[in-house]
């Protein structure tokens, strides 16, 4: 996979650096390979760079250092030549509020060199695609931002981009309009074949829809993979957290201890037990904690335990 | 995991210059559109300061006794303020069509963005927004002749001496406030928008030699000194040296110098400046 000629994206040693150290780099060094047709997912809580390194692949931001190839394009020598090649909905409704709906998409493939007859077409394809036929007159302004950001995502597909590039698609939506995105970014992925690269921070997202996941975390990608493999593999296991109903500081090492337990730690209030997968190993740390136990939760193996078990914090800290 | 790759777009297919050009293209439709559905906000920015500059002053002014003292011959003050009037238009434009939008496209909602990811160098996009307004600027000039032909009360001895010396100066002069619109569109938040006009607009307009050739500063040196930085001051002096010959104007090689060299200045540093707002 690595510098695969077919590969539709390829960084490799990029850093972005906004001010001088010790300020952290916003992107720290990081390498990433995604072949083409595969929707990959950059995972990671809000300020870990999943939108700079967005921006860098989509030449809105220059890379203090490292290469980005986009479809085979030197993105940093030859912008405009990547642009050619790539669909980006921000995470922001940046659609231009002076046109319609229809325009927006028409003149979108106006700017890609479609001819009138040849835009008109593909718009009225994706207005019905997207449902947008009865809003197609409506200025931007007048959207919901549900709607805005199907117009946003259509937009994005009037040039029939290799890479379509989805930062935070789905942050400010409803569930409804949510799914709704999913399956719209499904549907056109099956029908058009593009590579897909979204950064989102809903664990179920990433889960859901993408082939491989990187989790991002201060600049840097701890671990990439598909999302099965991040579960099996991160260490992260069954995450028991118990509540006690007065301090014990010495009950994580306590439980840290009992089989088929990995590790246990905590402020003496609240501990968080890592748990092997395997059953029978949960009562046994509710029975350990005894009468101090106030409440617990259990939490099956998921993105967000293996981004746990990688920072030791949560995904939303 | 490698899927076929999607059907060739023509801008695929292309050379560089055609898929920059067609981009370009596009840019021009969208803005195109866009004046269409303003036009009569176009017509009205465009129309009412001159429509009012020439009947208070051509008009109103000689009907009520407080006319300004023509000079010798066939200087009416209708003739001496044409030109100036003219180069106002052009250079309102500038700010009107590229510093306004421009502020805000580029301020909270970023809707500059779907046009900076057009296939094109980042400078294009610039560019075209000041080609755009330069477009607008002669569409603007050229609505001025009439007005004031028409409106004065006094007679307008208006004549084109020079078609080459008009030509490059107008179109100098809108490429000078297109290039100035987006220098101020990128550099002035939209909150502060009001601000180009007490501080831009203005001042170029009241000093910028529209109401009066520049020679006639000569009785107030320093400021004749002064307003030799305002861009304006060559514009109307260059028109008048078109239109006016008999009113006193700067040299052509004086005019055309400073305009060519304000048209450089101008256009480094406001695409500098634009690529800076847009890119990281």
């Amino acid at each position: 996979m690595q510098n695969d000629p077919q590969n539709a994206l390829d960084l490799e040693g990029v850093t972005k650096r906004y001010a001088p150290p010790p300020a952290p780099n916003a992107v720290d060094g990081i390498d990433l390979h995604v072949p083409h047709g595969e929707i990959f997912g950059l995972l990671g809580p809000n300020g870990a760079g999943k939108t700079t390194t967005v921006g860098i692949a989509t030449t809105r931001v220059r890379p203090t250092a490292g290469t980005v190839r986009v479809a085979g394009v030197d993105a940093v020598a030859d912008p405009a030549g990547a642009k050619r090649h790539i669909g980006v909905v921000t995470q922001f409704n940046t659609l231009d509020r002076a046109c319609s709906v229809a325009e927006n998409l028409y003149f979108h493939g106006r700017f890609f060199g479609l001819s009138g007859r040849e835009a008109r077409v593909r718009c009225a394809f994706l207005l019905d695609a997207f449902e947008l036929g009865e809003r197609s007159d409506a200025m931007v302004p007048q959207l919901s931002g549900g709607l805005a950001r199907r117009v946003q995502l259509a937009c994005a597909l009037v040039h029939r981009p290799e890479i379509l590039f989805l930062d935070e698609p789905t942050t400010g939506l409803d569930p409804q309009s949510r799914i709704a995105l999913w399956e719209a970014v499904e549907r056109m992925r099956d029908h058009e074949g593009m590579t897909v690269v979204l950064t989102t921070h809903y664990i179920e997202e990433a889960d859901r829809l993408c082939g491989r996941v990187a989790i991002m975390d201060r600049g840097r990608i701890l671990v990439c993979d598909e999302p099965d493999a991040i579960k099996r593999d991160a260490g992260s296991a069954t995450v028991v957290t118990l509540r006690l109903s007065e301090p014990d500081p010495a009950m994580a090492a306590r439980l840290a201890a009992l089989p088929g337990v990995r590790s246990a730690d905590g402020d003496g209030v609240l501990v968080r037990v890592n748990v092997a997968d395997g059953d029978g190993t949960v009562p046994q740390v509710v029975a350990a904690a005894g009468d101090r136990l106030k409440d617990v939760a259990v939490e099956r193996p998921s993105l967000e335990t293996a981004f746990i078990a990688l920072t030791g914090r949560g995904l939303r800290e | 995991m490698t899927t076929a790759p999607a059907p060739a777009p023509a801008a695929r297919t292309a050379g560089r210059a055609g898929v920059y050009a067609r981009a370009f293209w596009g840019l021009v439709l969208r803005d195109a559109r866009v004046l269409v559905r303003e036009f009569v906000g176009f017509l009205l920015r465009t129309v009412m300061n001159p429509l009012l500059f020439t009947f208070v002053f051509t008009y109103v002014l000689p009907k009520t006794g407080g006319a300004f003292v023509p000079g010798p011959g066939d200087l009416t003050f209708a003739t001496i303020l044409l030109p100036g009037l003219v180069a106002v238009a052009i250079f309102f434009q500038g700010i009107a069509a590229v510093a306004l939008p421009l502020s805000i496209e580029l301020g909270s909602t970023r809707e500059i963005e779907d046009r900076v990811m057009a296939p094109l160098p980042v400078t294009l996009v610039g560019v075209e927004k000041v080609a755009w307004s330069a477009v607008q600027s002669i569409v603007a000039a050229a609505m001025v002749f009439p007005m004031v032909i028409l409106i004065s009360a006094e007679p307008v001895y208006v004549h084109v001496a020079s078609w080459p010396i008009l030509i490059a100066v107008v179109l100098l002069a809108s490429f000078v406030a297109g290039f100035l619109g987006l220098l101020l569109g990128t550099i002035v938040k939209p909150r502060q928008i009001g601000l180009i006009f007490s501080l831009v607009v203005v001042p170029i307009t009241f000093l910028g030699c529209v109401y009066y050739p520049w020679e006639r500063l000569e009785s107030i040196r320093w400021l004749q000194i002064v307003t030799l930085v305002n861009p304006l001051v060559y514009v109307s002096e260059g028109l008048r040296a078109a239109l006016t010959p008999n009113v006193p104007h700067m040299p052509t090689p004086v005019i055309f110098g400073a305009l060519i060299a304000l048209t450089t200045i101008f256009g480094c540093l406001s695409v500098a400046s634009f690529r800076r707002r847009v890119i990281d």
